[in-house]
């Protein structure tokens, strides 16, 4: 078979350029510009996918992304599921299958490259069919930053299924006309292939381009895929125009049956006979169109049964004219073959809303029109309101948008020369005078249509047969039935019931008609019922597409300090702390992690070591009411810290929970700069601005987070002050000259550096701080400066190890949020001279004042030699009973202490700091392992190490 | 592997719905015990009034339509795998009752314990698991540590290369954990509470809370004044509003929180998996969609709709950890609104005033609690004073400073 379903001429895919692909194992060709869908019918294949539940067969039941049935799977280039064929542009080398309604994924990685681009705009346009493309132009000509968005190949929209006349021309002379207008203006962004699928809020919306599937194999494969467009814009028009909608009957499901309009645009835009004898039924007027080309392209139309009592003499005499049996008061009440619509009964209406005999007819296709619904999708989505209009069956929008406008066929003006006005003039209200101006009026022989009749389902539908509401998910009008027997009596509750609308097309064909069928059973308006709600996308958006460029090491931003390259070109193993990275160990040859730890704790304890730190948040802090805002931010007293001089302090949340720590350096009267820990720099700036904004806004203060413009490298251990002796010759080093918590400006390798006496190791040190600038040039110093004395570059978890040995908890490891500075041992860092700080009520409340809170203490294995597991539960019992257990706290820090020889932990434990000496158990593989609660600090305790 | 119905044909093999759910009377001027908000917490209290109890004059009273708040909207994830007593103790009690609730409400709930794992990305993370694991064991709940190997062959989709941003450094898991269908659990109880004779109300939105002299005794509503001997309120993503009826101040935000499914594919994700770090949770429903949710938007508010922003985020997450869901699709997209508490533990008991009852509070982590607080909240709407369970759950712990905080220690999203 080789497109013996193709007309000899017209249409718009390009015969010169044929097209070979697959379906479920079969070779076809078809045409540039086709879609999977038209070449398979232009081959005569309409059985191309099964249904989920009943397994029957499915076609192509529209020509846009409506269609609820003909579902395929592509194989080749790359595995996609679940697509509709109309909405897959033909390229050569597809390879597709269809499916029972269940799609599969690969089971490799995806190459392609998504990507996003904001936009912005002053008219957003979506929909290049008459009402859009008046709207795009009117507003290009009046001088506005349009985007036009559209998800065909080519602009046009209905226009391409018809045969209009704009001004005594094919209108597609028009589009062709309007577009290269469009092309000129150089403030105009038209995009085809990308469909519009979500709108929010302040005009925001959301289009996917497609770029490169429809070239196949000449698309360059590091091209972008698919791209989101995430558009802001002043003013948005939607011209989605609208979906035809079917009627229900009795094996309404077959291939070969078909939405008229689809079947007229397969015939006009493709160049495709859906069939070649063919039964037209309709409530309205529209369909005829479909029924009289076909005809004119030498389709038999057997018969048309239209389900109103009367028509238009025009359509009368068209039939006539035509040969075609005009059926007036009939319906289509069943069908019947076997892979394919074979034959169509067709009944009379009677006057008590039943059918009666039908008489069969042969056909192999069936055009089905029960009139249209506005595709309202997005307007919806914006929080437009909708209304039931009764006369055309369907919800209409009920108002403006506070920022746009659903124009022509999305606002159910379905008239070619309603949608032209209607595109401009939306154009025009958005952008003023100009705009008006632009205005052109257009001649067009609108047809003054007859009403349409409203029909659901035809009476008695489902009663001997299956009569299907939603094709995807197989479910019939006796299910709604059934559902509203159950006592359902909302939209929601019937779909969930039945599944209908939550398929790959999301009801688009069936959710009005639900509702109809609902409203009828219950004897209730339409109106009243509503229809569910619609909800983005608009059609389906592969994961890969949203996820763009975030993917991999892009998925979040990567922090670098900068001694990274220096780090790891010496083997330094890394951890993630927040998004940086971080040296954890620097392993030597062969050495373990543990050998490396041990190793770089002993250069501490008993050399000279130095770390990079940068990572610590840095907040400078600027204004007269610096050392204010400090008073109430930390629980302990800074506004009385003297220039040159450092302070460790804590914050708490208003719950009076530990949240940071860190140090505190005054520069200068009005001028602070603090430290957080690595993880929380953000957060900490953040929660300080919202007190600053929103509580305390009279106090002068600039908060400005620093931490990327100062390295900060600890070089730490009882060798250090003879380092920065060497490194800064005219500094006096010496205890009583640069004390403890005093910071110094001094300068190294030509940079000016400051210098401050602090200590997380509990040894003498000296933090250097450097512009991130100049950082590796001072490092260099350091190390070369360190060299005789074998200076040891050391991680994060050596200076977890030295900390822990002096007890210093790190907060988030140590503490949860349920830790108060008190439950940390800090008593004596919680002012009690400040009349008020974050957190402070909540000391004293009932909770708080409790002796057996969980305390931070050290815990040491009675065997030196076990490692406690951190994470490890505190119990009181040597056998483990019967669950639940009472549980005391947990171990929050675990290591081996080089220093010591044995293994030591933290662990916060109740009323720990009364049961010193006591023996509590940690389950470890559901045996207690004895330990002792012990002081926090379990090196050198009287503190003499600090000043070296 | 892990139990998991995989029907042939996802889709399916949905069980069917019967052919009576519930009678849909017309208020009447009184009732011993009338609930606010006909979700699942409603509905499930409204059940256990009745079964447990004998009390059947009750009226659930809904302003849309039943279990249409997050009930619908929820990612359906059921485990207990919580950190602290209070918390496990309720949510254990809740998962040992779903483990019956199929039998118990004859409805075919699907509840499949297919397993939860919440992955560790970070040495933190590992710690916080591993803490919160030994505590699952040691309160009797099934929870295991295991390595990324592990996940690996558990879900085997999951990408656990150490070349990724942040990588799978393990897992905890919870094999009695899984999932249920939300509006077969949400009917199940409704039709059960309606052959009960508990009358559920829908389209009656609560205008007021009558109360005289300290005690509740009634509700205004767009239906008109309905009198009450007791009023519990289970209305999640506006119970502010509901407690200020009452002149009642609540520590909540309320804040959207979106999911959203795939189209139906072939099984490839045989468990639930949550990540906080990388944040995304995933599973795959009994038709075969890829359900999943991530975090909540920040800003406050009562409209049931997100950011976009969010939905990118979960999506670039998603890929991230199951690279082979690249081109699966987004059908669907919605929000819900979820009251947050300062603590993220709820709040479950009595009120200020007499015969006024609060349930509220659950975050993001109602649904699986559904049958655990509804029997609770029963048992203390019945009784006038709190389950154990819930008594750990009071109003006035954000007073006390007796917290049960859940979100500082667990590092799990709900």
């Amino acid at each position: 078979m080789t497109n013996s379903f193709r007309t000899s001429t017209g249409g718009r895919v390009n015969r010169e350029l044929p097209l070979s692909f697959q379906f479920d194992g079969t070779p076809y060709s078809g045409y540039a510009g086709d879609t999977l869908a038209s070449a398979l019918l232009a081959n005569g294949k309409h059985d191309i996918a099964s249904s989920i539940k009943f397994g029957r067969p499915r076609g192509v039941f529209a020509a846009g992304p409506e269609d609820p049935s003909g579902v395929i799977q592509i194989e080749e280039p790359f595995p996609e599921p679940m697509l509709m064929a109309s909405t897959v542009e033909l390229y050569d080398g597809l390879v597709a299958s269809g499916l029972p309604g269940q799609g599969w994924l690969a089971d490799r990685p995806d190459p392609a490259r998504y990507d996003a681009v904001h936009h912005h705009c002053d008219l957003l346009v979506v929909g290049a069919g008459p009402a859009g493309l008046s709207a795009a132009l009117t507003g290009a000509r009046a001088g506005a930053r349009v985007v036009l968005v559209d998800s065909l190949s080519e602009a046009g929209g209905s226009l391409l299924g018809s045969t209009e006349v704009i001004d005594g021309r094919p209108a597609l002379e028009w589009v062709e006309s309007v577009t290269a207008e469009l092309d000129e203006h150089p403030d105009v962004l038209h995009l085809q292939r990308a469909t519009a699928f979500g709108c929010y809020d302040d005009g925001f919306a959301l289009a996917l381009e497609n770029r490169t599937d429809h070239l196949g194999g000449a698309a360059d494969p590091d091209d972008t895929r698919q791209r989101v467009w995430r558009i802001r814009a002043q003013y948005l028009v939607i011209a989605t125009g609208a979906h035809e909608r079917p009627v229900v009957f009795n094996d309404n499901d077959r291939p070969g049956i078909m939405l008229a309009a689809s079947a007229r645009t397969f015939l006009h835009r493709f160049g495709v006979l859906a069939g070649g004898r063919a039964v037209l039924f309709t409530t309205n007027d529209s369909a005829y169109a479909a029924a009289f080309d076909l005809s004119d392209a030498g389709v038999t139309i057997v018969a048309v049964a239209d389900s109103r009592a009367q028509v238009s003499e025009r359509l009368q005499d068209g039939c006539v004219r035509r040969g075609i049996a005009l059926h007036t008061g009939h319906v289509v009440s069943g069908t019947d073959g076997d892979r394919r619509v074979e034959s169509v009964d067709i009944a009379a209406l009677t006057g008590d809303n039943e059918v009666g005999q039908a008489e069969r007819v042969a056909a192999d296709l069936l055009l089905v029109s029960g009139g249209w619904n506005p595709a309202v999708h997005l307007f919806s989505q914006a929080r437009g309101r909708l209304r039931y209009d009764d006369g055309i069956g369907a919800f209409v929008p009920a108002e403006d948008l506070e920022q746009g406008r659903a124009v022509g066929a999305a606002a159910g003006h379905f008239g070619l020369a309603d949608a032209l006005r209607d595109g401009a003039s939306a154009a025009a209200a958005a952008l003023g005078p100009t705009a008006t101006a632009a205005v052109t009026e257009h001649q067009v022989d609108d047809l003054v249509e007859a009403p349409s009749a409203v029909l659901w389902s035809v009476p008695g539908s489902g009663e001997t047969g299956m009569a299907f509401v939603d094709l995807q998910r197989d479910a019939t009008t006796q299910d709604v039935l059934r559902a509203v027997g159950a006592g359902l009596r909302s939209v929601e509750h019937v779909k969930r019931y039945t599944t209908i609308g939550t398929g790959l097309d999301q009801g688009k064909t069936s959710g009005v008609v639900t509702s109809g069928i609902i409203a009828d059973a219950l004897g209730v308006g339409v109106a009243e019922l509503g229809v569910t709600t619609y909800r983005p996308p608009y059609t389906p958006v592969a994961f890969a597409a949203l996820a763009g460029r975030n993917r991999g090491q892009l998925l979040d931003p990567v922090r670098l300090t900068p001694t990274h390259v220096w780090a790891l070109t010496r083997g330094a193993e890394f951890e993630n702390v927040g998004q940086w990275k971080r040296a954890w160990y620097f392993p030597r040859e062969g050495e373990s992690m543990d050998g490396a730890v041990a190793r770089e704790c002993r250069a501490a304890r008993e050399g000279v070591a130095f770390m990079d730190g940068s990572t610590l948040g840095k907040i400078d802090v600027q204004g007269p009411g610096a050392g204010e805002l400090l008073d109430r931010i930390y629980t302990n007293m800074m506004s009385t810290l003297k220039v040159g001089r450092a302070r460790y302090g804590v914050m708490c949340g208003a719950d009076g929970m530990v949240v940071d720590d860190g140090t505190v350096i005054r520069l200068a009267d009005e001028h602070f700069l603090l430290t957080t820990t690595t993880g929380n720099a953000a957060s900490v700036l953040e929660t300080m601005e919202e007190w600053l904004q929103t509580e305390w806004p009279e106090l002068r203060v600039h908060l400005t987070s620093v931490t990327e413009h100062w390295a900060t490298f600890p070089v730490v251990g009882p060798k250090s002050r003879e380092v920065i002796a060497a490194l800064v010759p005219d500094l006096d080093v010496s205890n009583d000259a640069f004390g403890f918590m005093t910071w110094r400006d001094a300068e190294i390798a030509g940079v000016p550096v400051r210098i401050v006496r602090i200590s997380f190791s509990g040894e003498l040190a000296y933090e250097v701080n450097v512009s991130a600038w100049h950082a590796m040039a001072v490092w260099r110093a350091i190390a070369e400066a360190g060299r005789p004395h074998g200076i040891t570059p050391y991680g994060t978890e050596t200076m977890h190890v030295l900390r822990a040995e002096k007890g210093f908890p790190i907060i988030g490891q140590d503490t949860d949020a349920t830790m108060t500075p008190q439950d940390l041992g800090m008593s004596w860092v919680v002012s009690k001279k400040k009349e008020d700080f974050v957190g402070k009520r909540s000391f004293t409340r009932l909770e708080n004042q409790r002796e057996d809170r969980k305390q931070l203490v050290g815990l040491l294995p009675q065997d030196p030699s076990v490692l406690l597991p951190e994470g490890g539960q505190v119990i009181e019992t040597a056998d483990l009973p019967e669950a639940p257990v009472r549980m005391l706290g947990h171990v929050t820090s675990s290591y081996h202490s080089a220093t010591s020889g044995c293994t030591f932990a933290l662990a916060v434990v109740r009323g720990g700091r009364d049961r010193l000496g006591e023996t509590l158990y940690v389950p470890m593989n559901g045996t207690p392992v004895p330990v002792t609660v012990s002081d926090t600090v379990l090196y050198d305790k009287e503190g003499a190490r600090r000043d070296g | 592997m892990t139990d998991m119905d995989q029907p042939s044909t996802p889709g399916a093999d949905l069980p069917d719905h019967p052919d009576f759910l519930w009678r849909n009377p017309d208020p009447k001027p009184s009732y011993d015990v009338i609930i606010v908000g006909g979700g699942g917490h409603g509905l499930a209290t409204a059940y256990y009034l009745a079964k447990n109890h004998g009390i059947t004059n009750v009226a659930v009273l809904e302003k849309g339509w039943l279990a249409g708040g997050n009930m619908a909207r929820n990612t359906t994830i059921i485990r207990s795998n919580y950190l602290w007593d209070e918390s496990s103790g309720i949510y254990e009690h809740s998962l040992k009752l779903w483990e019956g609730l199929a039998e118990d409400l004859d409805y075919p709930i699907l509840f499949s314990q297919r397993g939860v794992l919440n992955l560790a990305h970070t040495l933190q993370d590992v710690r916080d698991s591993v803490r919160r694991v030994n505590a699952n064991n040691l309160n009797g709940i099934d929870a295991e540590w295991i390595d990324a190997q592990g996940v690996k062959e558990l879900c085997p989709i999951v990408n656990i290369s150490p070349d990724v941003r942040y990588p799978v450094l393990g897992a905890t898991y919870q094999p009695r954990a899984g999932i249920a269908k939300h509006d077969y659990v949400a009917w199940g109880y409704a039709r059960r509470a309606s052959d009960m004779g508990v009358d559920l109300i829908q389209d009656c939105e609560v205008q007021g809370i009558d109360i005289v002299n300290g005690r509740v005794v009634g509700v205004q509503t767009s239906r008109g004044p309905i009198r009450a001997g007791k009023v519990a309120l289970c209305g999640a993503g506006h119970s502010s509003v509901l407690a200020d009826m009452a002149g009642i101040r609540v520590p909540l935000q309320s804040h959207p929180l979106q999911a959203l499914v795939s189209e139906i594919l072939q099984p490839v994700h045989p468990t639930v998996v949550m990540s906080n770090a990388v944040h995304v949770y995933v599973s795959q429903a009994h038709k075969g969609e890829l359900v999943m949710g991530a975090g909540i938007d920040s800003y406050n508010g009562y409209g049931q709709r997100g950011s976009f922003h969010i939905i990118e985020d979960q999506m670039s997450a998603a890929v991230e950890l199951f690279p082979i869901f690249a081109r699966a699709h987004v059908l669907r997209t919605w929000a819900g609104i979820v009251d947050v508490t300062p603590d993220a533990s709820p709040i479950v008991g009595l009120t200020e005033v007499e015969d006024l009852y609060l349930n509220c509070g659950w975050g993001t982590g109602g649904f699986k609690a559904t049958p655990g607080v509804g029997s609770c909240f029963a048992h203390t709407v019945a009784h006038g004073r709190p389950h154990p369970y819930n008594e750990p759950f009071t109003l006035d712990r954000f007073t006390t400073g007796a917290l049960v905080d859940e979100h500082g220690a667990a590092a799990v999203a709900h």
